[in-house]
């Protein structure tokens, strides 16, 4: 936090990037564990905590997930429930069907999303715009009518129930408080990577493919692997949070991986912030305890929330963390940008 | 002697308009190489095909005496070619130090694991990085600018944020694509000054460039093309003595007649 303004710009490299370096990198996660973990201490039998908290918790993995995608990389997909989905019923199909163990048949789910994502990334992340968003909705779709229509394998429209719990060595997964903290653990983990993925070259070069292919290209980065990259990254993530979810629920369906979901994601990023690891986070929590809250409406839940969607990207079209964000350091003195100009003088 | 860049036979045409029709020339190292021509004359195509943005359709370009043609825009780059472009091709949504930081690409490795897990090899290349960038700022006297977000900055300063870019990545040469356009006086004195550090400092430049004042200054030799084909070769003396050139474009009684 202590960093001083670039008084030697040689000799430390001066100080960073938009929001802060190392140091306030790392206070934002240790703040954001701290609320994670203080939460079930003081409310452990809360259902917004430990119930909600768990939807809460996989939501922020996938949103964090796709902004590497979205957010940083610049490219959208609407089908990243889809990935989500193959992590789970690959789990489920392989526990309950063949009585694989629940690491193994994560791991095969890995490696499954591993192969999928790998084989249509680049033809499918060659288009722009629309039409990749359209590519991405496709293949989505397709995904959640093999979940449907594959009934022998995937039990159809009724999903596949009795997947069995996680142990971790030895330790039965057995309460909602058990999952919550493996959730949490998760969360900080992807999170951890995503900052710093971001604050690499990796994540220059992802950056810098949403700034302009084409100089990003003449910096020598290769934008069609690069792209890919992420891709699969974000796939392999949501296909992990897949498994978890699958022996947390004890029982998968379609309708938790359908189109509506990939959208409901692509929300949370949106909401949150394009490209801010955090606000990724934010969306998930505010959309996932506002449709919590909301069901007290019954019939009027996605009016009320499709309302207020509108208003947040009317106001605050950064999305809500990132725009609060900004809004707060305006309205804090400005003590950043003065140095810039008269600390080198001054050291 | 060889040079550092040489295009032999280069042609190029977009549904049957030759935008290149044979171009030879050969960039020596260490000068300042400017191509010049009327709009439409094929530069710009010129430089995406050497580039690698655009296939030749015939022809070659060698960069120490290696075949470019075929190559990726990133490899070529990896070759050590960098650029900056016409129209501004800045990451607006990075800070100036990270535009730069982003020209540091071949001159670091970290891969996606590693950088995700933030191993000790990855904080020691990111300082190595912030080094660099910081020396091409202070070079293109960008430095005091290093935390202003990209898209906050005025053209002029973008147009020095892209040659600091395209300089981080150490290249043996730089192609200048209208570097001067929309600058004003001073900031084009200035960027006249930033090209002959750049060619002293053992770069050299491609320079393509409408200011002739700009041109005939800071130019070794100078390239004429039209309609896609080369109309003249020469220093800049020669050039501006070129019956040919004067003429077809630096003004004589002949204007174009058409665009």
């Amino acid at each position: 936090m202590s960093r001083s303004p670039h008084a030697a710009p040689t000799a430390q490299g001066g100080p960073t990037l938009r929001r802060g370096g190392t140091g306030s990198r790392l206070t934002g996660l240790l703040l954001l564990a701290a609320v994670v973990v203080a939460l079930p201490l003081l409310f452990p039998k809360n259902y917004f905590v430990t119930v909600v908290g768990v939807a809460v918790g996989f939501h922020a993995i996938l949103a964090v997930a796709l902004n590497l995608l979205i957010g940083y990389a610049g490219q959208i997909s609407l089908g990243h429930a889809a990935f989500f989905g193959l992590g789970a019923y690959t789990s489920a199909i392989l526990t309950t069907r063949y009585d694989w163990s629940p690491l193994l048949a994560m791991l095969a789910g890995l490696a499954g999303v591993l192969v999928v994502a790998s084989l249509i990334s680049r033809p499918i992340l060659r288009l722009k715009g629309h039409y990749l968003a359209m590519a991405t909705l496709g293949f989505g779709i397709i995904v959640h009518i093999v979940m449907v229509q594959a009934v022998v394998l995937t039990g159809g429209p009724d999903g596949l129930s009795g997947v069995p719990g996680l142990s971790l060595l030895g330790w039965g997964l057995k309460t909602d408080l058990h999952w919550y903290w493996v959730v949490a653990g998760v969360v900080l983990a992807v999170v951890w990577l995503s900052l710093n993925i971001v604050d690499s070259r990796t994540g220059r070069a992802l950056r810098a493919v949403h700034g302009s292919e084409f100089a990003a290209e003449m910096m020598g980065i290769d934008t069609t692997r690069t792209k890919a990259q992420v891709f699969v990254l974000s796939a392999l993530i949501s296909a992990f949070a897949g498994s978890l979810f699958a022996h947390q629920q004890g029982f998968v369906s379609p309708d938790s991986f359908s189109f509506f979901v990939s959208i409901e994601l692509v929300t949370m990023v949106v909401l949150g912030g394009m490209a801010s690891t955090y606000g990724a986070v934010f969306g998930a929590v505010a959309l996932t305890l506002l449709k919590a809250g909301l069901v007290v409406f019954h019939d009027y839940e996605m009016v009320i929330l499709g309302a207020i969607l509108m208003i947040v990207m009317i106001f605050l079209p950064q999305g809500l963390f990132v725009g609060l964000a900004r809004g707060l350091r305006l309205a804090l003195p400005r003590r950043r940008e003065r140095p810039a100009t008269s600390g080198d003088r001054i050291a | 002697m060889t040079g550092l860049l040489e295009v032999a036979g280069l042609a190029k045409s977009f549904g049957g308009v030759a935008a290149l029709a044979d171009v030879h020339f050969r960039v020596p190292g260490g000068v300042v190489y400017a191509v010049i021509g009327p709009n439409g004359a094929g530069k710009t195509t010129l430089f995406n095909t050497l580039c690698g943005f655009y296939a030749p359709d015939e022809g070659s370009v060698h960069f120490q005496g290696e075949r470019l043609t075929g190559l990726a825009p990133h490899v070529v780059a990896a070759r050590g070619i960098s650029r900056t472009f016409q129209n501004l091709q800045v990451f607006f949504n990075m800070t100036v130090l990270e535009n730069v930081m982003v020209g540091c690409h071949l001159r670091s490795r970290t891969g996606l694991a590693a950088a995700a897990l933030r191993l000790p090899s990855v904080r020691r290349e990111e300082r190595q990085v912030r080094e660099w960038a910081w020396e091409a700022l202070a070079f293109c006297g960008l430095d005091h600018l290093h935390d202003r977000p990209a898209s906050a900055l005025p053209y002029g300063v973008l147009k020095r944020v892209e040659v600091a870019r395209a300089l981080a990545s150490r290249p043996k040469l730089l192609l200048m694509d209208e570097p001067a356009a929309g600058l004003n006086d001073t900031e084009t004195g200035e960027m006249r000054g930033l090209i002959r550090r750049i060619c002293d400092s053992g770069v050299a430049v491609l320079l393509v460039e409408h200011n002739m004042e700009l041109v005939m200054q800071v130019s070794d030799r100078v390239l004429v093309l039209e309609y896609g084909s080369v109309l003249a070769e020469g220093t800049p003396a020669q050039i501006q003595s070129d019956r040919r050139v004067i003429d077809a474009y630096l003004g004589g009684k002949v204007q174009y007649a058409v665009d």
